[in-house]
């Protein structure tokens, strides 16, 4: 005698306790199996596109700040690339090394927070989490001591960065860089053959190489599945051509894999710091740009690989003060697109998973 | 390096294929007619030599007699770049077909200028406002709201 | 809206995204003044009179020393906020490491990050559920009064014309020592309250 049953929506609301900020899922329930998926987003529209067309190019810089607040030196980064390709600027040698250094910084500490999340999703509660903090507590000195700011930087300008590095900032960076190496092995060590973690995360939420290149995927999403597409190497920006790392790639495209890809890039941002501090050249850290910048008239798209994704910056500019339209490709909207895919068929538990996996921040979801 | 290929000679060659469908063409950027921008994006994806499959980007932005999109296309295999557009006149409905699908990653940017440019796209299969709530009156982003 | 086969409604989409635009909307036409402060006369009375009697003190030291915060991190101040969870800047000296989940179980509120008009019946739908007595903290430009956005079609310009707040600690993000500093304060404004005057 087969049994009625009769779907049943569920709705993981606004706000769960997950660190990933205010996201809703509604989910419809054919006992704990995922039928259908539909995201709900919108919860931190904040019309940053909208108020940018009223302010100059330099005030919009600490918008782009508030964009993905994880990685905001590489939101910076990508905005200024794009304003000076624009106006045609040159920047000193001495500014794209200080850049470097800091994207890759921040992009450690942009996954440490990723892969603290995902851990926390998992089950384990808050260790791993306070583990990676007590590293990014590091890296925030660090930034702290170059711009006085431990989150939202507003470091770089258009024509090179704010302040040049103080005398304590090389022996601090020397000290994290020969000692980071260590804690990323420690936490390996911990997590890379844990049974729990293999048992939730491995063949869980699948993302095959043909959907993540339909959807538009980028970052550790796309790198993950086994596409090996990185705008560093492919669309070299700055002066990351003069570095030598390597691009780890996943074979399955797992919550597992996943995991894995942001481990290497941590070990690689390290390796490029590494040579940067080796290669650093003496000199200016800012060109001569008129305070109210007037672009020529044009558009341009600019992107660079952001921890989370490709965040390209598309500028219009009819040569006045403010842009004329200011849009953000933001890589976790585009990133989401697979979520409903990749969650059917699963359970509930492993809801929660395959969303801590692509490392989304609401803040550049719904910008 | 990702070389941005020059629209002129892709141009040259779309005209060939479907003509009358191209309403300018300069160095970076390709305009197409609205009512061919589906086989235009079709023969860019499917062609061996050209190969887009994957869309970077679309967008779109407001000059007062008319609307443009734009879609920025890359090749993740040949490592290659192009910029195509499309235009929509009137500001009562504009219409435009939607690229869902061949590409699937329009379908959260497609909805989102919807919502807040009003630009209603033809064929995509769930058109409703992302960002702002259902029952928002007007859509923000275009020239003339507040 | 159907009925299902146990005569419970099985509602669509479109129904649940227009039934909350219409809680939204409304609640925007209501909530267009700040809400005051309700613990102002704390001060006044105080100055007066200042007569705690051994229970009020045994219960405000009680409360005070045990504020369970509700998680209700929205934008980037919620990462400070988490930072001062975290091992460095130990919130848990004061009693206050479990941030729990649910609001039946907590007693303060630390509103972190932009509000926007489409999640304002949360925050007051999840401030309803938390049981008296309960207190609101404000942290960070944007709750305080929209901060960079205050100007945007979507932004409320300010938490205090949704729920009424106790203490405002401003920053872009404040600084974990600084939020450390406002539940201070909310620990001295406890530690006022009187069993007598709540009437």
């Amino acid at each position: 005698m087969a049994i009625k049953t009769e779907p049943f929506v569920i709705n993981i609301g606004p706000q769960h306790p997950s660190t990933h900020g205010v996201f809703r899922m509604r989910l419809t329930l054919d006992g704990e199996v995922i039928v259908d998926m539909e995201p709900v987003i919108g919860y931190l529209h904040r019309g940053i596109e909208k108020l940018a067309e009223g302010r100059t190019y330099t005030q919009n810089i600490p918008f782009t700040d508030r964009l993905d607040y994880l990685a905001s030196m590489t939101n910076n980064l990508a905005y200024v690339l794009a304003v000076e390709k624009l106006a045609g600027i040159s920047v000193p040698e001495r500014a794209e090394y200080l850049r470097v250094i800091m994207a890759e910084l921040q992009r450690i500490a942009s996954h440490l927070i990723g892969v603290g999340a995902f851990l926390n999703d998992c089950g384990a509660f808050m260790t791993p989490f306070l583990y990676m903090f007590r590293e990014r507590e590091k890296i925030l000195d660090l930034f702290e001591m170059v711009c006085g700011q431990r989150l939202t930087y507003n470091y770089m300008r258009i024509g090179g960065v704010s302040h040049d590095i103080p005398e304590e900032f090389s022996p601090a960076l020397d000290k994290f860089v020969r000692e980071m190496p260590g804690f990323i092995d420690e936490y390996d060590q911990l997590l890379a053959e844990n049974e729990i973690l293999l048992a939730r995360a491995k063949g869980v939420g699948i993302l095959p190489k043909e959907l993540a290149i339909n959807i538009s995927a980028s970052g550790p999403v796309l790198r993950g599945s086994g596409v090996k597409w990185d705008i560093r190497k492919a669309d070299p920006y700055s002066v990351y051509d003069r570095f030598q790392f390597d691009i780890p790639i996943g074979s399955v495209g797992d919550t597992y894999d996943r995991y894995r890809v942001k481990i290497q890039e941590m070990r690689q941002s390290v390796r490029i710091i590494k040579q940067a501090m080796e290669q650093l050249p003496p000199g200016e850290v800012r060109s001569e740009v008129p305070h109210l910048l007037h672009p020529p008239v044009g558009e341009v798209y600019g992107h660079i690989e952001a921890p989370r994704g490709e965040l390209g910056f598309y500028l219009v500019s009819d040569n006045s003060v403010a842009p004329y339209r200011f849009h953000v490709r933001a890589p976790t909207l585009i990133n989401l697109t697979a979520l409903r895919d990749m969650m059917i068929g699963w359970k509930v538990a492993d809801a929660v998973i395959i969303f801590g996996s692509i490392d989304i921040c609401l803040a550049e979801v719904d910008r | 390096m990702t070389v941005a290929l020059s629209a002129k000679e892709i141009a040259t060659r779309l005209e060939e294929q479907f003509s009358g469908s191209i309403i300018e063409s300069s160095q970076d950027s390709l305009v197409v007619k609205s009512e061919s921008l589906l086989e235009v994006a079709t023969f860019l994806k499917t062609t061996p030599g050209l190969d887009f499959d994957y869309l970077t980007s679309i967008t779109a932005i407001d000059y007062y007699d008319y609307f443009e999109v734009v879609y920025q296309l890359t090749s993740i295999k040949h490592n290659h770049s192009l910029v195509v557009k499309t235009r929509c006149y009137g500001r009562d409905n504009p219409t435009v077909p939607s690229v869902v699908s061949l590409w699937r990653g329009a379908d959260f940017q497609e909805r989102e200028i919807y919502d807040l440019m009003g630009i209603s796209f033809d064929g995509h299969p769930n058109l409703k406002r992302i960002f702002l709530w259902e029952g928002f009156q007007g859509h923000p982003l275009r020239k003339d709201y507040l | 809206m159907e009925v299902g086969r146990a005569g419970l409604y099985v509602y669509s989409d479109t129904e649940l995204d227009r039934a909350e635009g219409k809680a939204i909307e409304s609640l925007k036409a209501h909530c267009q003044q700040a809400i005051p402060d309700p613990d102002k006369w704390l001060e006044e009375e105080l100055r007066r009179n200042v007569l705690l009697t051994s229970v009020d003190f045994m219960l405000n030291w009680a409360r005070r020393s045990s504020l369970w915060p509700v998680n209700f991190g929205l934008a980037c101040c919620a990462f400070e906020m988490i930072a001062t969870a975290a091992s460095r800047f130990d919130i848990s000296r004061f009693g206050m490491e479990i941030f729990r989940a649910s609001p039946r179980q907590a007693d303060l509120m630390i509103v972190s990050g932009t509000l926007t008009w489409k999640m304002a019946p949360q925050l007051r739908r999840i401030y309803d559920q938390m049981a008296e007595p309960k207190w609101v903290l404000a942290m960070g430009a944007c709750a305080i009064s929209g901060g960079t956005f205050a100007q945007s079609y979507s932004v409320v310009p300010g938490v205090n014309r949704i729920v009424p707040v106790d203490v405002y600690v401003p920053g872009c993000p404040p600084r974990p020592e600084a939020l450390l500093y406002g539940i201070r304060m909310i620990h001295n404004k406890i530690s006022k309250k009187s069993l007598i005057v709540e009437g």
